[in-house]
C-alpha cells in the first residue's frame, strides 16, 4: 500500500536523518521525499511516500511519533488531500519535432524553460497520474534526463 | 472518578521533575564556564554518582568535576564498562545513570552500553566530549559523529550548539530519560562550549510539546479488560520489565491474588513479582519451565503487562498462545500490535492501570474463575520440575543448577542484588535464583550483551554499599570486561563474581551440539586464564572449586568475604540448559524437560544431536520474521535466475526508447 506521510518536525540539524533513518531501519523504502520550512520557522515539514502494508504502516507511524523531534503526523494518502510534484524533463527535440512537443506541453499546462539545438527542457507540475500521462507521451521522443522534487501534499480545506 | 483519589498521580512532570534542588541550587545565577554549568546541572538534578573516563575533549568537564562535593566519580577502565556501570546503577535504583566520556574513541566505546540500555528501557544520560564546534566535520583528532552513530539506539540525543541552551538541554535529557518508556539520552558537548563563560540558570520545567507520554489508561479500555478477565476461564498474567520500570509490583500481585491469576515472568520482569508469590510460575520462553510454557499455550486470556512478545518468549509466533485473547498494557503505544494483535490495548502507566483494574473488579464483585485451571497448572508444576537429583548428572562433577539453587537459598533476597552476564549461566540464574523484590536482578535481556553483568554489578554495588552484589558469569562473558576488576578494587565495590566455568562459550556450544552436528567452531576457550591468579593480581580474593562437596563452603566463604571476591566454579562443558524450545519451534514443543511421572528423567531429548538438520535453525528463526534472510541454496538459485531475467527485461524496455530519437 502506498502512503503519503506528512510529518511536522522541529527545524533542527539532524532531524531529517532521525526520520528517514527510522523508516529505513524498520525495513521500508522511501519512494519519495521532500522537506521544507513551514509557516512557523521553527518547524519543517517532511512529506514522504512509503510503500507498506497496513500493519507495517501503523508501526512506522507509531515509531515516528516516539521521536521527540516529531510533532505531528498526518496521513495524506486519501482523496481528501491535494498532492503535487514538480518535474523537469530534458527531451530529445530536433528542430522539426519541436512544435509537436510544445503542443503536448501546452495540453498539460507545462512550460518550456530551456531550448537547445536538439533538446527541450519542460517544467511540469501536477499529481502522479497527470505527470505520468505527460511522461508517457514524452517518452516517444526520448527523455534524456528527469529530475523530480518529490511529492508534497496538503489536506483539502473542506476536511479541516 | 473515584480513581483519581486512590490512583497515585503519575504524570510526566511528576515523574520527570529534578530529583535535586533544581533552580534552588546555590549556584543559580552565578557566572561560570560551560563545563562548570554541566556539573552544576548534574548537581541540580540530584546526581550523586557518575561513571566515566576522561580524555582530551572532556578535560574541562573533568576539571569542573574536581570541585564537586556532591558528585562521586567512579573511574572505569573502559568506556563500555562505565556505561554498563551507569546502567547497573540505574536498574538497581530506578534513578537515571550518568556517564561522562571523551570524544572519538571514548564516545564510540559507549555504543554497546547505550544499545544495551535502549533495548531494556533503562534511563541513562551519557555526556560525551566533542571537538570544538569550529572543527566539527573536518576529521579532526578524536572526532566522531557520535550523535549520528548512536541515533538508532538512543531515546533522544542532543548536540549542544550554544551555552544558552546548556541547562535546558540537560533538564530535558533527564526528563526524557526517566519519563514514559525510559531510555538512554546522549548529550554531545563541544569543548569550546565547555570553556565558554555563561550565566547558570537551571530550569525546573521542561517545554516539550511533542513529547507527552500517556500515563493514565483509558477508563473504557480498563472496563473492557475487566470484562474479559471476569469472563475468562484460564487467564494468565505475562509480566515483563515494565512492571519494574513502573514500580507496579504491588498492584500486580493485588490483581493476581484477587482473581487468582497465575503469573509468568520474562527475564526482564524477574523480581517484579516475588518468587514466593504462590501464583508466580516464573521463567517463561525458550528456557522457561515446561509448566509456564504450557500455561502460555493453553490460556484463554493473556494479560500482558509491560512485555513485548520477544521472540525468545513466544517461540513460533503462529502457534503462540493460540486460544488466547490478549489484553496488552504498555506505556509505549508502538509495542501494542507490533508482534501480536491485542483485543484490548491499554496505553498507560502500569501502576495506575493495574490499580484501576483491581478497583473496577472489586466494584464489579468479580470472583476468580473456578479452580480447574490452577489445578491443571499445579499438576504440570509437580510433574515437570526444573531440576531433580535423578537426572543422572555425574556425581563427581559440580552441577550448575545445584550451585545456583544453593546460592539463591543463601542470599537474603531483600539485601542482595544478582546480576548476570549472557549465556547458559544467565538462563540457569533465571531458572534457579529466586528474587523477591524489584530491581534485584539485573540482566541484559534485549541486546544480550556479554560483558554487561560484571560492570553492572559494580554500578549496583556503588549505589547499594550495604547490599551483597553477586555477578553470575561465564568464563567467556567475564573476559569481555574483566579489566573492570581494577575499578572494583579501587572503589571498594563489594562485588562477588561467581564464574560457572566450562571453558567454552556454553550457549553457542550447546546450539552447535544440538543443531550443528557437534561441529564446535570457535567455541572452545581453552586455555582460559587462571582466574584465581587474575583475582590476586587485582587485589581480590579468589578461589577455584571442582568438587561438589566444596560448593557449600565456597559459597559461604564468598558471601562472608570483605570486598571483591571471585569464585571460579568448574562445571562440565556437556551441561546443557534445559528445558529448551528450539529456535523457531512452538512454545509447547519442549526439549529436555524433566518428567517425574517417568522417573524424573529428561524427556523429548533433541534428536538433532545425532543428525544434522536439513534446514538451519537460523533459517527457521528468520522465517518468523518473514524469511528475509532465509538461506536455502535452491531458493537462492531460483532468485538469481529470476533477478537476471528481470534485469534483462528492464534493459530491453528502456534501451529502445532512449535511443529512438537519438
Amino acid at each position: 500500500m502506498y502512503h503519503v506521510l506528512s510529518v511536522l518536525v522541529e527545524n533542527k540539524p539532524g532531524v531529517l536523518s532521525r526520520v528517514t533513518g527510522l523508516i529505513s531501519r524498520r525495513g521500508f523504502n522511501i519512494e519519495s521525499l521532500s522537506v521544507g520550512p513551514t509557516e512557523d520557522p521553527t518547524m519543517s515539514r517532511v512529506t514522504a511516500i512509503v510503500v507498506a502494508d497496513d500493519v507495517a504502516y501503523e508501526q512506522i507511524t507509531k515509531q515516528l511519533h516516539k521521536l521527540i523531534s516529531v510533532h505531528k503526523i498526518t496521513d495524506l494518502t486519501n482523496d481528501n488531500a491535494i498532492d503535487r510534484e514538480l518535474v523537469l524533463y530534458k527531451v530529445n527535440a530536433s528542430p522539426e519535432r519541436r512544435s509537436e512537443i510544445i503542443e503536448i506541453a501546452n495540453i498539460f499546462r507545462a512550460k518550456i524553460v530551456d531550448v537547445g539545438r536538439n533538446s527541450l527542457t519542460i517544467e511540469a507540475t501536477g499529481d502522479g497520474p497527470k505527470l505520468k500521462g505527460l511522461e508517457d507521451l514524452l517518452r516517444a521522443y526520448g527523455i534524456k534526463e528527469t529530475v523530480r522534487t518529490g511529492t508534497i501534499a496538503m489536506s483539502r480545506s473542506s476536511k479541516e | 472518578m473515584s480513581n483519581s483519589v486512590s490512583e497515585p498521580r503519575r504524570t510526566a512532570a511528576a515523574v520527570g521533575a529534578p530529583r535535586g534542588a533544581g533552580s534552588k541550587t546555590p549556584k543559580q545565577g552565578k557566572t561560570m564556564l560551560g563545563a562548570e554549568a554541566v556539573v552544576a546541572s548534574l548537581e541540580a538534578e540530584g546526581v550523586d554518582t557518575v561513571f566515566g573516563y576522561p580524555g582530551g575533549q572532556a578535560i574541562k568537564l573533568y576539571d569542573a568535576l574536581y570541585d564537586s562535593r556532591q558528585i562521586n566519580h567512579v573511574l572505569a577502565r573502559h568506556e563500555q564498562g562505565a556505561v554498563h556501570m551507569a546502567d547497573g546503577y540505574a536498574r538497581s535504583t530506578g534513578r537515571p545513570g550518568v556517564a561522562i566520556v571523551t570524544s572519538g574513541p571514548g564516545a564510540t566505546n559507549t555504543v554497546t552500553g547505550i544499545a544495551t540500555a535502549y533495548m531494556d528501557s533503562v534511563p541513562l544520560v551519557v555526556i560525551t566530549g566533542q571537538v570544538p564546534r569550529a572543527v566539527i566535520g573536518t576529521d579532526s583528532f578524536q572526532e566522531s559523529d557520535i550523535v549520528g552513530i548512536t541515533m538508532p539506539v538512543v531515546k533522544h540525543s542532543f548536540l549542544l550548539q550554544s551555552t544558552d541552551e546548556l541547562t535546558r538541554t540537560i533538564r530535558e535529557a533527564f526528563h526524557i530519560a526517566v519519563t514514559g518508556r525510559p531510555g538512554p539520552v546522549l548529550i554531545d558537548v563541544p569543548s569550546d562550549l565547555a570553556g565558554a563563560k555563561m550565566v547558570f540558570e537551571y530550569p525546573d520545567e521542561v517545554n516539550l510539546p511533542s513529547y507527552k507520554p500517556t500515563y493514565r489508561g483509558n477508563a473504557k479500555q480498563v472496563r473492557a479488560a475487566c470484562k474479559l478477565i471476569e469472563a475468562s476461564k484460564r487467564p494468565l498474567l505475562y509480566v515483563g520489565g515494565g512492571v519494574i520500570s513502573a514500580n507496579a509490583s504491588e498492584e500486580l500481585v493485588a490483581l493476581s491474588s484477587l482473581m487468582q491469576i497465575p503469573v509468568v515472568t520474562t527475564l526482564m520482569g524477574k523480581g517484579g513479582v516475588p518468587a514466593s508469590h504462590l501464583l508466580n510460575l516464573g521463567a517463561v520462553g525458550m528456557h522457561g519451565a515446561k509448566y509456564s510454557n504450557l500455561a502460555m499455550t493453553e490460556c484463554d486470556l493473556l494479560i500482558t503487562c509491560g512485555a513485548r512478545f520477544s521472540d525468545r518468549v513466544t517461540g513460533r509466533l503462529s502457534e503462540f498462545a493460540p486460544f488466547a485473547q490478549v489484553i496488552h498494557i504498555d506505556i509505549d503505544p508502538a509495542e501494542i500490535g507490533k508482534v501480536r494483535e491485542a483485543q484490548v490495548p491499554i496505553v498507560g502507566d502500569l501502576k495506575g492501570v493495574l490499580a484501576a483494574m483491581v478497583e473496577q473488579l472489586r466494584k464489579d464483585g468479580a470472583a476468580p474463575a473456578d479452580s480447574e485451571w490452577l489445578e491443571r497448572i499445579g499438576k504440570w508444576h509437580e510433574r515437570y520440575p526444573f531440576y531433580h537429583p535423578n537426572v543422572g548428572d555425574a556425581t563427581d562433577e559440580i552441577v550448575p543448577e545445584v550451585v545456583l539453587k544453593k546460592l539463591s537459598d543463601k542470599l537474603d533476597p531483600r539485601a542482595s542484588i544478582v546480576t548476570t552476564e549472557v549465556g547458559q549461566h544467565q538462563m540457569w540464574a533465571h531458572q534457579f535464583v529466586d528474587r523477591e523484590v524489584p530491581r534485584s536482578f539485573l540482566s541484559s535481556g534485549g541486546l544480550g550483551t556479554m560483558g554487561f553483568g560484571f560492570p553492572a554489578a559494580i554500578g549496583a554495588a556503588v549505589a547499594h554499599p550495604g547490599k551483597t552484589v553477586v555477578c553470575i558469569a561465564g568464563d567467556g562473558s567475564f573476559q569481555m570486561n574483566s579489566q573492570e576488576m581494577a575499578t572494583a578494587s579501587i572503589n571498594g565495590a563489594n562485588v562477588k563474581v561467581l564464574i560457572l566455568d566450562n571453558r567454552c562459550l556454553g550457549m553457542v556450544h550447546q546450539w552447535q551440539k544440538l543443531f550443528y552436528d557437534k561441529r564446535y567452531s570457535q567455541t572452545l576457550l581453552e586455555p582460559v586464564p587462571d582466574f584465581v591468579k587474575l583475582a590476586d593480581a587485582y587485589g581480590w580474593q579468589g578461589r577455584r572449586i571442582a568438587d561438589p562437596a566444596q560448593v557449600d563452603a565456597a559459597l559461604d566463604e564468598m558471601l562472608a568475604s570483605e570486598g571483591p571476591y571471585l569464585l571460579d566454579v568448574a562445571i562440565s562443558r556437556e551441561q546443557n540448559v534445559y528445558p529448551m524450545v528450539a529456535p523457531g519451534a512452538a512454545l509447547d514443543n519442549i526439549m529436555g524437560a524433566i518428567d517425574v511421572a517417568v522417573g524424573a528423567v529428561r524427556t523429548d531429548m533433541p534428536a538433532g544431536a545425532q543428525k544434522p538438520p536439513t534446514v538451519s535453525p537460523c533459517a527457521q528463526l528468520d522465517a518468523q520474521f518473514g524469511g528475509r534472510w532465509e538461506f536455502n541454496p535452491e531458493d537462492v538459485g531460483q532468485r538469481m535466475e529470476r533477478s537476471a531475467a528481470e534485469a534483462a527485461g528492464l534493459a530491453q524496455k528502456t534501451a529502445p526508447e532512449a535511443g529512438e530519437e537519438a
